[in-house]
């Protein structure tokens, strides 16, 4: 017999639309995914987080890629951008993230962007993970 | 509007983030995010005084 101190209780899953509204919300929005799932403090952490460190790289004058089906560096850039969701809409629509050669680390931005969306996507795969029930 | 980091702040920048968002994503405790939050900045902000330091003694 299992010692009761030492199984995990799985969190129940709130609601059956949860595991496809998550995700999507956090890729929107970066933490959404966490909030509407009433886990507050993480949500607003990943916000902050994620956020800083895309508007920092926009910032430091960093390129943004687009959709695109050139060098395959060119279509990864662009994959890692798009994790940013809804910031990476704003951004192509105010025409932000031309990027400029000019600064030095102007490099360093572009890369904080990508890494903005990629962590983006980890959040994302979190906040579905706590939709399934399979993490807390 | 441009803000241009040192290469050492924008490292520690890049480095607190990316560990909040690892702590927060791969531990499920409170107390384990912490502890691997901090341990994941350490390891940044290590790497990166070890990778200069062999920039430099490569350099000499």
């Amino acid at each position: 017999m299992a010692n009761p101190s030492t199984v995990k209780v799985k969190a129940a899953p709130s609601s059956s639309m949860m595991p496809v509204i998550a995700p999507a919300l956090g890729w929107f929005i970066p933490g959404a995914g966490h909030v509407i799932q009433k886990r507050y403090i993480r949500g607003a952490l990943l916000l902050v987080s994620i956020a800083s460190l895309f508007l920092l790289g926009l910032m430091m004058q960093g390129h943004i890629y687009k959709a695109n089906g050139g060098d395959i560096l060119d279509i990864l850039g662009f994959i890692g951008d798009l994790g940013a969701g809804g910031m990476y809409i704003v951004t192509l629509a105010m025409n932000g993230g031309q990027g400029a050669i000019a600064f030095a680390t102007a490099d360093y931005g572009t890369k904080f962007m990508i890494v903005a969306g990629l962590l983006n996507f980890i959040a994302v795969a979190d906040a579905y993970h706590i939709a399934i029930g399979k993490k807390q | 509007m441009t803000i241009q980091l040192s290469h050492f702040s924008a490292a520690f920048v890049f480095a607190l983030f990316a560990s909040i968002v690892f702590g927060i994503t791969h531990r499920e405790t409170t107390r384990d995010m912490v502890r691997y939050g901090l341990y994941c900045f350490a390891m940044f902000l290590g790497g990166i005084l070890l990778a200069g330091w062999a920039m430099w003694l490569v350099r000499r």
